[in-house]
């Protein structure tokens, strides 16, 4: 790729989700803004390695795609009476000058990407076509850049796009941001999405690598830019505090061969400290906002207590359970149950968290997760039950699809018959 | 990934000005509500710094700012998440448009790969975070 290639694409990252966002207000058809978009991008393409890049290459982006949208209206016969309304706007804003229409984009430009957050995760949508969506659309992602982070083909990812984007238009999907009782579930919707693609990079369910990174990046930027775009929602805020705290410990999460290292094993010093402090100040802000504290500012408080301790023994435990209590007051769920036993244990002993663990046995939403069988293991070790325990480990192995955590659950069913020997031995010898 | 550009410039002696600081203000707000900004900080004047240098011959020398010998002086640096170094380039020729004539030169920072290549060696991270 040549040198002004790569310049255009790394203009295309920063600008075409606000290119996208103007041309869906006027338009108000979120899948022909993109195509407008788009041949805006090829006509760069093919000008901007004779002309070099101009000074101001997103308003120039933008009065290109208006143009295209203009011809095209008048053109198609199809979209008249589609974009009636489209037309007078368009001819208005072309008498501008481009520096006259880039600083009336600036004014609602917010408004327009927060509008298109909210449509690229409409509800009407599935999970997967929100978040190809939202990373094609506001990310700036391809589609080839896409199937390669989620180990999917490349026509599936493209053809996932055009029916959500086609779903969209068919619904008559306004092109807006929900107010009123919508808003709220609206909005944990767009939380939800860039959660979905963080924690798809985090902690990749399938395949041999543990973490996709770049994915948690995306993730990141996504949640920064709404972090500006929607900054009176603490829920925001907190999302963001969860993945930069998260994000900090990306590098500490996997040892030498690759084989994932727990939180509690983890050198600290590997964690990123510019992250941890960005994380804890978004918690700062969403706690400045007050009100009840949302589930995702409950989990960047469990987050912040780890982060905070310097070393494992410094953890606040009874604050992390009073947090999973509250959290799973909110939201209950046999996940945080878990979770919320995992913490109990270090704050008042594996007796209590076991008791906690054992109703979970019976639940069907838990029926096929690893970590279930995995945290009553290490109970049951800590409770020197290894037998037990070796089953359990063993169970969590042939669960888990991550063949990295396979091989360390298997290592420690290996070190749990180990310490059944010694443990036997020791009593014989006694 | 993860860059940090450091602006170096010829050091005026008047205070920015206020125009200065609010268009550097409004370009800092754009960078960080484009997701990209991790962190930055403006430099105080060189009057108030000092640079100290060792020779090859073992000997140490401190000379007190301002730094008058020399043309341009660090004024700043930022750290950034980008997609390419295209991207961190293409910031980097808007932030210049605003802060004025000089040179930024930018800097891929290390990051501790996610699986060590070569566990024997001691990780350079973990010597920085610890200092």
């Amino acid at each position: 790729m040549s040198d002004v290639n790569s310049a255009i694409d790394a203009v295309w990252r920063i600008e075409s989700a606000k290119v996208i966002a103007s041309l869906a207000r006027i338009t108000g058809d979120v899948g022909l803004a993109e195509d407008l978009a788009q041949d805006a991008l090829l006509a760069a393409l093919e000008r901007w390695p004779e002309t070099g890049i101009p000074d101001n290459p997103g308003a120039w982006l933008m009065a290109t795609a208006k143009h295209r949208a203009i011809d095209m209206h008048r053109r198609s016969k199809l979209l008249e009476r589609k974009h009636e309304q489209m037309v007078p706007e368009l001819e208005e804003r072309q008498e501008l000058s481009v520096s006259d229409l880039d600083t009336a984009l600036d004014d609602d430009i917010g408004d327009d990407l927060l509008r298109l957050m909210f449509t690229a995760c409409h509800p009407v949508l599935s999970t997967d076509a929100r978040v190809a969506l939202t990373l094609r659309l506001l990310g700036g992602l391809t589609t080839d850049e896409i199937a390669r982070a989620f180990l999917v083909p490349e026509p599936t990812v493209a053809q996932r796009i055009v029916r959500a984007k086609r779903t969209l238009s068919e619904a008559h999907v306004p092109f807006e941001v929900p107010r009123g009782d919508d808003r709220d579930e609206r909005l944990s919707s767009v939380l939800g999405v860039i959660y979905l693609i963080f924690n798809e990079g985090y902690s990749a369910t399938a395949g041999a690598d543990w973490m996709r990174p770049g994915l948690c990046e995306d993730a990141l930027r996504l949640g920064r830019i709404l972090a500006e775009l929607a900054a009176n929602e603490p829920e925001v805020h907190g999302l963001v505090a969860l993945m930069e705290i998260q994000a900090s410990r990306l590098r500490a999460r996997t040892g030498p061969k690759g084989e994932p290292i727990l939180l509690l094993e983890q050198d600290r010093g590997r964690w990123d400290h510019l992250l941890i402090r960005r994380g804890l100040s978004a918690l700062d802000r969403a706690e400045r906002l007050g009100g009840e504290r949302g589930p995702y500012v409950l989990q960047a408080a469990i987050a912040a207590c780890h982060a905070r301790a310097r070393t494992p023994e410094e953890t606040d435990w009874e604050r992390i359970v009073a947090l999973y209590d509250a959290l799973a007051e909110l939201t209950p769920s046999p996940i945080v149950e878990l979770n919320r036993a995992v913490a109990v244990s270090m704050a008042y002993g594996p007796a209590t968290a076991l008791e906690l663990v054992e109703p979970l046995q019976s639940e069907p939403a838990l029926r096929n997760y690893h970590l279930l069988p995995s945290v009553r293991a290490d109970l049951l070790m800590k409770l020197k039950r290894f037998p037990e325990a070796r089953v359990e480990f063993e169970r969590a192995a042939s669960m888990t699809r991550n063949s990295r955590e396979r091989a360390l659950l298997l290592e420690r069913a290996r070190e749990c018959g180990l310490d059944d020997q010694l443990e036997n031995n020791h009593v014989s010898s006694n | 990934m993860r860059y940090m550009t450091i602006y170096k410039s010829v050091e005026s002696k008047a205070p920015p000005t206020q125009e200065h600081m609010d268009a550097m203000g409004k370009f800092i707000e754009e960078i960080a509500a484009a997701g990209v900004l991790v962190r930055t900080d403006g430099l105080l004047p060189s009057s108030r710094g000092a640079r100290v240098r060792l020779t090859d011959d073992g000997k140490i020398t401190v000379t007190d700012g301002p730094f008058a010998e020399t043309k341009e002086v660090v004024g700043g640096y930022a750290i950034i998440d980008v997609a390419t170094r295209e991207e961190a380039i293409e910031w980097t020729k808007r932030f210049l448009k605003v802060a004025g004539a000089g040179e930024s030169e930018i800097r891929e920072m290390y990051v501790q790969p996610a699986f060590d290549a070569d566990p024997t060696q001691p990780s350079q991270h973990n010597a920085a975070s610890r200092q």
